[in-house]
């Protein structure tokens, strides 16, 4: 019969295909990563997975973190000086420094101060030509960050020299220039597209000073890069670096085993036993720089009150919680900020689980048969907290025990931020990821007072003590003075109850056994320059 | 017939209308929006909430920014996706490619396989064949296609490697796309092994695609096929000694094949919807992934635009299929 004949050919055009497969060139690194960037200037955006395939090869900021850390150290400043008044910042800017070329461009000259003023004024100056290039676009992380409220206003010394004036002192900012949207770009590469008319390409095609060059980028398939030969750093060891987009992590690990990526982003938690059971692949890890917890709106009854909160905490049995829902990826957190960080104080006494004192506790605040009290769980699974629904059903169970009855509630994400940014919320389920490893990236964005309105501080504490210490110590430049009011800080947040604690989750990307050489970052991204290829 | 094609295509206007309302109704009924999205765990103060939704045109009454968007498409402008600031359509017509690529490879496997299971179930009616045939199709159309397509990747290629888990083509070649088609790209570029490599990384994708519409395609052929070998004209010709064979697959087959066309006409909307998850699981560059991203992110220009635009091929495809009656059996004109 006729289709059964075109069946007959069709498998043998496939079977025929199957030969004519061949395997990828040797120093090709192949990386499975989870989703499309949202474009390729990272000041435009604020995902890790843009960064990951925009400012972590392609560019350089002033300052970096040290490989798998949060110390700040030199990359395109080689050196700077901080005047006393802590105001002024003096950038030494590295001499011989090359950008990328590509198609439609070739850099005449080496990196100096003029792309270090191009790359901020663009973002800081509302009045600079490409400040609003296209419709829409924004500089998220700039003006998230409150830069405008920071800078006052940058010069160029000279052609090797820049000086940054701030409105205050600020300690944090040396970190905030080591961040994505802190990244430098050519200016001669953006003149240049100007003349020609299309200075979006330069956007899009990016040329920065990065270890990995951008060679090609088909939409949801796959981004390639080739190594930079003359970066400054030193050539990276792979020859060609590739990411082949895989959203879905079980298809991930599939191909992780299969050979057809040699590292991946992002795996379930669920599979990282069987990973390790797996001989061809090493499972990465590292704890992540983020806190989960659960915030209790101070500004609603009974929660107003510090011994319910104090309650309440002590009624949580976090043990369980770690071992049934972070399945032992996970830390147990006493603290907001996670003991990588500097300025932990591990001082503090962890909240036992206690539900009789939490019971005494709570008929002392005129409780004695407990209350109900909404708690709202995430919607969605995040880095620091994989199911909030199971968590919330783990509390409920908890807290019937000292007579508080809850009442499990959620909302769509972008509802979920919205509402508690209203402060409709009692108990609620958060947590945060780290952005530059500075301390005070995790207080004043979560338990500032500026937060309660911009709706990062859903417990919407605003407490004198706290945040005179936290505003001290942003102001300090000495670090050790600044770890101790950050530890103080810490005594009064304890004892004060916000929020509770939950976790500090464990970080991992699994690889195969051929990678040598990966370092975990610090702050999320995934980083291959220093990777090198066996076999 | 003439009469007949233009009220047809005059149909289609009002139906546009009320796509072009359904998509701005429902993304613009589901919580959240557009700006919340981009604010992540950090949040935003009131001013800078103000200034982007301001900036994104959505402080405006619905009803404004509808009938902007409307006069807008009017001028053919889809406007930009507010993640990626690329223009819509552009992302699209990127996209597009790829599904249709994969789309047809499925129809074309539902097609070659349906068809003749569908036939030999009703000549061979309630044999051990035909319980078979239908035995199976019910279970492919019963079956979740992510979890099917994950069976797949870990039979094939996890466990007996003889296809790769996802892509469009060996990581190794690395060629230009005029066409956005792999297989007429991969055949432009001249390169060894490039044809072969993308026709590979197409069969599992398209088998999991292709299922549910082969599933649906071998009943129809089947239920059709047998009303048609009761009708006298069958049996006439099976007297005046017409080979099997021709009767089958010449007389009857051809009448059978009517509502099969209507079905195969309605399968493009599943061929679509299943693209979604299809693309997800096969990292398949295609609209469905766009679009799914695009609602996650309240993206209201592409998942409007994509919407539209899907909308529109499924209208053009059953209009297609419409006229095609006409074509396929002669007895069938328009000519009220």
């Amino acid at each position: 019969m006729s289709a059964s004949r075109l069946f007959q050919i069709a498998a043998a055009a496939i079977l025929a295909a199957c030969a004519g497969a061949s395997a990828a060139a040797s120093k090709t690194l192949v990386y499975c990563s989870e989703g499309s960037p949202e474009g390729f200037n990272p000041a435009f955006f604020s995902t890790g997975t843009t960064y990951d395939a925009s400012s972590v090869p392609v560019f350089n900021r002033l300052v970096a973190f040290a490989p798998g850390t949060t110390e700040v150290v030199p990359s395109l400043a080689q050196s700077w000086d901080v005047s006393k008044d802590g105001r002024s910042y003096t950038f030494h800017l590295r001499r011989g420094v090359k950008f990328h070329g590509n198609a439609l461009f070739a850099p005449s000259r080496d990196f100096d101060a003029d792309d270090v003023l191009f790359s901020f004024m663009r973002q800081m100056d509302p009045k600079h030509p490409l400040h609003q290039l296209s419709s829409g676009q924004t500089f998220a992380y700039w003006d998230d960050m409150g830069m405008n409220k920071i800078i006052s206003k940058i010069e160029k010394l000279d052609a090797n020299t820049v000086r940054f004036t701030l409105l205050h002192p600020e300690a944090p900012f040396i970190a905030d220039l080591a961040m994505d949207f802190a990244s430098i770009m050519s200016a001669e590469y953006f003149d240049r597209m100007i003349a020609r008319g299309t200075p979006e390409i330069a956007d899009s095609q990016v040329i920065g000073t990065g270890p990995f060059q951008l060679v090609s980028y088909q939409k949801d398939a796959v981004i390639r890069y080739k190594a930079f030969d003359a970066y400054w750093g030193g050539r990276a060891r792979i020859d060609k670096l590739v990411f082949a987009i895989t959203p879905d992590a079980a298809v991930r690990y599939a191909k992780l085993r299969t050979g057809e990526c040699q590292v991946m982003a992002y795996p379930k938690p669920a599979d990282i036993a069987s990973m390790r059971r797996n001989p061809a692949i090493t499972v990465n890890e590292k704890e992540a720089l983020n806190i989960g917890y659960i915030a209790l709106n101070v500004e609603k009854k009974p929660l107003d009150d510090k011994r319910v909160r104090q309650a309440l905490a002590l009624a949580t049995n976090r043990a369980s919680i770690l071992k049934l829902i972070y399945q032992g990826n996970g830390r147990a957190a006493k603290n907001l900020i996670p003991p990588t960080l500097w300025s932990y104080n591990d001082q503090i006494k962890d909240t036992p689980y206690d539900p009789d004192q939490a019971r005494a506790l709570l008929a002392k605040a005129g409780f004695p048969d407990g209350f109900a009290i909404d708690l709202w769980y995430l919607p969605v699974s995040r880095p620091y907290n994989p199911d909030g629904k199971r968590m919330a059903e783990l509390l409920q169970a908890d807290w019937a025990k000292i007579g508080v009855k809850a009442r499990l509630v959620t909302y769509e994400w972008g509802e979920y931020r919205k509402r508690s940014k209203d402060g409709e919320q009692q108990a609620m389920m958060f947590g945060w990821s780290g952005d530059n490893g500075d301390p005070d990236n995790f207080f004043t964005p979560l338990l500032g007072c500026a937060a309660v309105r911009g709706g990062g501080n859903v417990s919407r504490w605003c407490n004198q003590a706290f945040e005179s210490l936290i505003q001290k110590a942003a102001v300090t430049t000495q670090q050790a003075q600044r770890a101790k009011l950050y530890e103080q800080a810490q005594v009064v947040m304890k004892e004060q109850a916000p929020l509770i604690t939950i976790a500090h989750s464990l970080e991992f990307t699994p690889a195969r056994k051929e990678v040598h050489g990966y370092v975990m970052d610090a702050t999320a991204h995934h980083n291959f320059y220093g990777v090198e290829l066996s076999k | 017939m003439l009469a007949y094609v233009a009220k047809r295509v005059g149909m289609v206007i009002p139906t546009f209308i009320g796509i072009t309302l359904l998509a701005f109704s429902l993304i613009h009924m589901i919580p959240g929006n557009a700006v919340e999205a981009l604010s992540g765990e950090r949040g935003m103060s009131p001013e800078r909430y103000q200034q982007l939704s301001h900036q994104l045109g959505l402080d405006r009454p619905l009803r404004t920014q509808y009938f902007d968007y409307v006069g807008h498409l009017l001028h053919g402008d889809f406007g930009r996706s507010i993640n990626t600031h690329d223009g819509v359509l552009q992302e699209f017509l990127t996209l597009f490619p790829a599904t249709v690529e994969l789309a047809l490879c499925a129809l074309a496997l539902a097609l070659l396989l349906g068809l003749p299971a569908g036939m030999l179930a009703a000549v061979k009616r309630n044999s051990v064949l035909d319980y078979s045939v239908m035995g199976v199709s019910l279970t492919g159309y019963s079956m979740p296609i992510f979890w099917w397509a994950l069976l797949l990747i870990q039979l094939f290629s996890v466990t007996l490697g003889w296809t790769p888990v996802s892509g469009r083509i060996d990581i190794a070649f690395d060629f230009p796309a005029p066409t956005g088609f792999m297989l007429i790209d991969a055949w432009m570029s001249g390169e060894d092994g490039a044809v072969a490599s993308a026709l590979w990384h197409l069969i599992l994708p398209a088998i999991a695609l292709g299922t549910i519409p082969l599933a649906v395609i071998a009943r129809m052929t089947r239920s059709a096929m047998l009303e048609v070998l009761r009708e006298d004209y069958v049996r006439t010709a099976r007297a005046k000694g017409l080979s099997w064979f021709s009767v089958v697959c010449v007389h009857a087959l051809r009448n059978a094949l009517i509502p099969v066309i209507t079905v195969i006409g309605l399968q493009v909307g599943t061929l679509l919807t299943g693209a979604i998850l299809t693309e997800t699981i096969f990292s398949w560059p295609g609209i469905g992934k766009w679009l799914v991203e695009a609602i996650h992110r309240r993206d209201y220009p592409v998942v409007q635009g994509g919407i539209l635009m899907s909308a529109t091929i499924v209208i053009v495809v059953n209009l297609a299929v419409d006229l095609l009656y006409g074509v396929v059996n002669p007895r069938i004109r328009h000519n009220s």
